[in-house]
């Protein structure tokens, strides 16, 4: 290959795909949704939602969201190519109602928070700007992220510095800029490059203005008469698109999504449908896919987890790395390229596996991330007996069974488990006798203490099922000589091991449910509210009619009237099940 | 010398500099401090920081609580480590917070009393603001930050410090990266011999208020639930215009700074006590940089997060769990490896103490012009108790408090000694707190 060819293949690979797009003018649904590679995953063909999914449920609140890092991180790379560099720009959001995504709805921006941002801005803007690197064969970006070249590159440009502001703009934006924006953000680039006598300079801190300014970085919907409900309003054109940008790929629109705004087609049943199923053939649903379930599965908390290297030395950073991006491996492949049952999640014995997991699951060690199946009659049935779930909530060097209760409660069917009142002694059920060999005997232990058996009956009956898995999620048969009694009950429906709980689960009323809760919440941007009933009643029942497939639900709800029409907000606290007055579930 | 102290130095850059970028030739470093370097050439004292430190889950009492009050107390096992730092701090104990109508929120509502005077009344909830932040509202000055703050557990949400419910300080957690923050591009060395503003600061400063143009705009189309969110966000905006503002302007010269290296390495992730403890001693190290270099006023150190999750080698259960599973050493009384944790942590807290005390500023060390509020989540953690509450105060404050003293708060309102800090700093207020954590009592045996 010729220096110059290679230098080429350099740039394409660090063009941004929604700048590439622009520049190109790919604008037609089939081309910019197939143009983004790197994935093999794209959701089924659309196909006719249910019914019932489709009826007129009513709209949700008007929100302003703050981005998550990852959709911040997302949306650069998308538009600036993914070698960008975005550090710490954003911090994270606050778990609400069940979800970090809900958190965006309240979670506001301190000092220090812009003062970084600022920073992040300013590293981001040099990176886009940058000359290259001759020496190692690096183009540099400024020549293929501006749509331009200045005649002088040591003066002002308008002309290009409006061609490159208008096309930036619009993305980082999400919509359109006014004119008189776009000659206000002119003006600023003239002004800084006549100053620091660079274009490009001048360029960059407009850049940097952009990457702090809350229009880009706050999800404002912005509202409209609604002139099919007169008396009523809907989001307008942009903020549908936003909206379906971050909930189907967990970044701002790109071309395809803002040209179909500006037409109006996101505002028809028919043109909305269109767009969404356009979408979901991208690749990028992967994207939005995983953002969500690595939200409902509380991963965030693999941020500083650790196991005690004594207790269990084959635990490495890279095998908690590899434990969270198994599940959703699992997740995506499960879900979205082969469009099976969501509640098949809990029985399947089919993952990925990768080196530095394969001494936990005690097989054979793979080159590489490969899929794989668990035998028939092996205890690794579904995603509660992954590492990801086992080693997350668990101690440092030991199992809970109480810490999984609560987790298989919490998480994955939306009941809360309430935390233990403050004077709660703990000294009557400290473990007197060291004869108490298992974790079932230390729990029937402590439950013979009627202030801590009404609470652990809730977690510890599914969570001993899990006891055949220690701290970090390696099999074990028994526990300092004795064997394991994994079974169990769950909600009335008795088990007699893994495989069992995780049918039990399967078979759980409150499993779908919970994820439509977690997923028309994730979609709509903040905490459900008692006004939302109607919406999940009508999509549960829907969501069970196609079989319990995600895509079909995904479409369900970005095709429905919550993501155009528009309703008071209801200050309604977050809800959840509730299951007993207290429990001792920190404690154990 | 005279002549020069009389001039402005920010009018005198901004009339050279006329918009252009210029270099500044300034005068030695001496030619701005008085004699004996305890002041400002201007008269003006060296600036008194304030700091918080926080660490896990209380106390022992049988071993941590001096049998003898007022000076030269008696130093129990858990807090043997304080010698060096005795003659440095006061020790309070015994003081109460008070929920009133809330409930005990396990590990929260201690905390939230002390650093923000009222009761939460749910485990989402914070009330008002933090005392930090109070604080550097009143002291920030003319620094680029106006607080900072840090955890030594790796995790960015163990932070104590906040301006509202929804808007947390996130902590820094990565030593690396607060170094690169404190000491990287934008750093102006206050001693460099020359000062040459930033143009393109200049130009950063144009563009951003266009930014604060279309944040107003923004504002007019979202609803009024949503505007103070936006009316933050622009308060932040106007901040880092005040920054813009500082960055043109030639520092005032600090004796006391001294750069350092910055860390060469990233500590691996984990709570393992050794892990914490080097965290700990980093940001420690770093915080006394950022204090003698004028980069901020106000900082918060938190050594372990509420819900201590700091993990003792060879131990299955971290310090949290086993405040509720440890039982109690039948002879000695209290749970012996929930001691071992919290002797580790006054053994971080004495490094942090000393490291302020040992660094020379003017005639005395740094400390003499700080103070560091020190607190915790629980008394007895095993029961979650927020009475008999401990904490500390460390430092001279510019010669306002005399260390050295073991105050018993008798039960009262444990919100004196945040109190006590905010007079110190010369806050107007005539009471701290809601409800019974109301105070208008300053701890009058440490005032000088």
């Amino acid at each position: 290959m010729s220096p110059v060819s290679n230098l080429e293949s350099k740039s394409r690979r660090r063009f941004g795909a929604g700048l590439r797009a622009s520049v190109a003018s790919l604008l037609t649904l089939g081309v910019v949704a197939c143009s983004d590679g790197g994935s093999e995953h794209a959701a089924p063909a659309a196909k006719a939602p249910a019914t019932a999914a489709v009826a007129d449920f009513g709209g949700t609140p008007a929100r302003v969201r703050r981005m998550s890092p990852e959709q911040y991180a997302n949306t650069i790379h998308y538009i600036f190519g993914d070698d960008v560099r975005v550090v710490a720009a954003l911090t994270p959001l606050p778990r609400t109602d069940g979800l970090q995504a809900s958190g965006a709805a309240s979670v506001g921006m301190t000092i220090g928070e812009i003062q970084q941002l600022q920073s992040s801005a300013s590293s981001i803007a040099a990176q886009i700007l940058d000359k290259g690197n001759p020496g190692e064969r690096i183009a540099p970006r400024r020549d293929y992220l501006v749509p331009c070249k200045p005649a002088n590159p040591a003066a002002a440009d308008d002309a290009c510095a409006a061609k490159f502001i208008k096309q930036t703009g619009r993305l980082l934006y999400r919509r359109a800029l006014p004119e008189a924006t776009v000659a206000g953000l002119v003006a600023d680039a003239k002004r800084g490059a006549t100053n620091l006598k660079d274009f490009y300079a001048g360029l960059g801190s407009v850049i940097e203005g952009m990457l702090i300014d809350p229009n880009v970085l706050m999800i404002a919907d912005v509202t409209e008469p609604d002139p099919n409900n007169p008396g009523k309003r809907r989001l307008d054109s942009y903020s549908v698109a936003a909206r379906l940008s971050f909930f189907l790929w967990n970044a701002g629109p790109d071309e395809m999504l803002l040209t179909a705004a500006e037409k109006g087609e996101l505002q028809t049943t028919k043109g909305r449908a269109k767009v969404v199923a356009a979408m979901m053939a991208s690749p990028r649903l992967e994207h939005g896919v995983r953002s969500f379930f690595d939200d409902m599965f509380g991963f965030e908390e693999f941020i500083g987890l650790a196991k005690d290297p004594a207790t269990y030395p084959m635990v490495t950073g890279q095998t908690l790395i590899d434990a969270r991006e198994q599940t959703l491996r699992t997740v995506v492949a499960h879900l979205v390229t082969r469009n099976e049952d969501y509640r098949d999640l809990f029985t399947t014995r089919t993952t990925f596996m990768s080196p530095a997991l394969a001494p936990v699951y005690q097989v054979q060690p793979s080159l590489g991330w490969v899929p794989y199946e668990f035998p028939a009659g092996s205890p690794r049935v579904g995603l509660l007996s992954q590492v990801s779930f086992l080693a997350l909530h668990a101690h440092p060097a030991r199992s809970s069974a109480t810490k999984r209760g609560k987790a298989l409660r919490e998480l994955l069917l939306c009941q809360k488990v309430p935390a233990p009142p403050a004077n709660v002694d703990f000294s009557a059920v400290e473990n007197p006798d060291a004869r108490l060999r298992t974790a079932r005997e230390r729990l029937n232990f402590h439950s013979q203490n009627p202030v801590c058996a009404g609470c652990h009956k809730i977690t510890d009956p599914m969570g001993l099922a899990l006891e055949q898995f220690d701290g970090a999620g390696r099999f074990r048969a028994s526990e300092k000589g004795v064997q394991l009694d994994v079974t169990g009950t769950l909600d009335g429906k008795a088990f007699s091991d893994v495989a069992g709980l995780g049918q039990a689960l399967h078979d759980h009323a409150a499993l779908p449910t919970c994820l439509v809760r977690r997923m028309y919440s994730y979609g709509t941007g903040g905490p459900l509210s008692r006004a939302d009933d109607p919406a999940i009643k009508a999509l549960s029942s829907a969501f069970a009619q196609d079989g319990y497939k995600v895509p079909d639900l995904m479409r369900m709800i970005a095709t429905s009237d919550a993501f155009l029409e528009v309703v008071e907000r209801v200050p309604s606290p977050a809800r959840t099940a509730g299951l007993t007055s207290h429990s001792a579930v920190e404690a154990n | 010398m005279a002549s020069l102290k009389d001039l402005s130095r920010r009018r005198v850059l901004r009339g050279m500099l006329n918009g252009g970028a210029v270099t500044v030739g300034l005068p030695l470093l001496n030619v701005f401090l008085n004699g004996n370097a305890t002041a400002m050439a201007d008269g003006a004292p060296l600036p008194v920081r304030f700091g918080t430190w926080s660490w896990g889950l209380g106390l022992n009492k049988q071993v941590f609580v001096p049998k003898k009050t007022g000076a030269n107390f008696d130093l129990p096992e858990e807090i043997a480590s304080l010698k060096d730092v005795q003659k440095h701090v006061n020790l309070f104990t015994n003081f109460d917070g008070f929920k009133d109508a809330n409930p005990n929120l396990c590990h929260k509502t201690g905390w939230v009393i002390m650093r923000a005077g009222a009761a939460p009344a749910t485990q989402t909830d914070l009330p008002g603001q933090s005392i930090d932040v109070t604080i550097a509202k009143e002291i920030a000055g003319p620094t680029r930050f106006q607080t900072l703050t840090a955890t030594s557990t790796g995790n960015v949400r163990d932070s104590f410090s906040y301006e509202s419910a929804t808007s947390i300080n996130p902590a820094e957690v990565s030593p690396l990266l607060l170094y690169a923050k404190l000491f990287g591009e934008d750093f102006q060395n206050p001693n460099a011999p020359e000062f040459k503003p930033s143009p393109r600061v200049m130009v950063r400063k144009g563009v951003l208020s266009g930014v604060m143009d279309r944040t107003n705009d923004l504002t007019k189309k979202i609803g009024s639930e949503d505007k103070a969110r936006l009316d933050q966000y622009f308060t932040g905006l106007r901040e880092l215009e005040r920054q813009f503002d500082l960055a043109l302007t030639k520092p005032e010269p600090r004796a006391a700074c001294v750069v350092n290296p910055g860390p060469k390495d990233e500590i691996a992730p984990g709570l393992d006590y050794t892990l914490v403890g080097e965290r700990h001693k980093m940001m420690t190290d770093l915080f006394v940089m950022a204090l003698a270099c004028d980069q901020t006023r106000v900082y918060n150190l938190g050594y372990a997060a509420a819900f201590s999750g700091t993990i003792k080698p060879g131990y299955e259960k971290p310090h949290h769990t086993a405040t509720h599973e440890e039982p109690l050493d039948p002879v000695l009384g209290y749970q012996v490896n929930c001691s071992w944790f919290i002797r580790r942590q006054m053994e971080s807290w004495a490094y942090h103490v000393k490291a302020f005390a040992d660094f020379k500023e003017g005639d005395g060390s740094l400390l003499d012009n700080m103070l560091i509020y020190a607190t915790t989540d629980q008394s007895l953690a095993r029961l979650h108790q927020i009475d008999g509450l401990p904490m500390f105060l460390a430092g001279r404050a510019g010669g306002k408090i005399k260390t050295g003293y073991h105050i018993d708060g008798n039960h009262e309102a444990a919100t004196r000694v945040g109190y006590t800090a905010m007079k110190v700093f010369g806050l107007d207020v005539p009471h701290w707190g809601e409800q019974s954590n109301r105070t208008s009592k300053e701890i009058g045996e440490v005032l000088a």
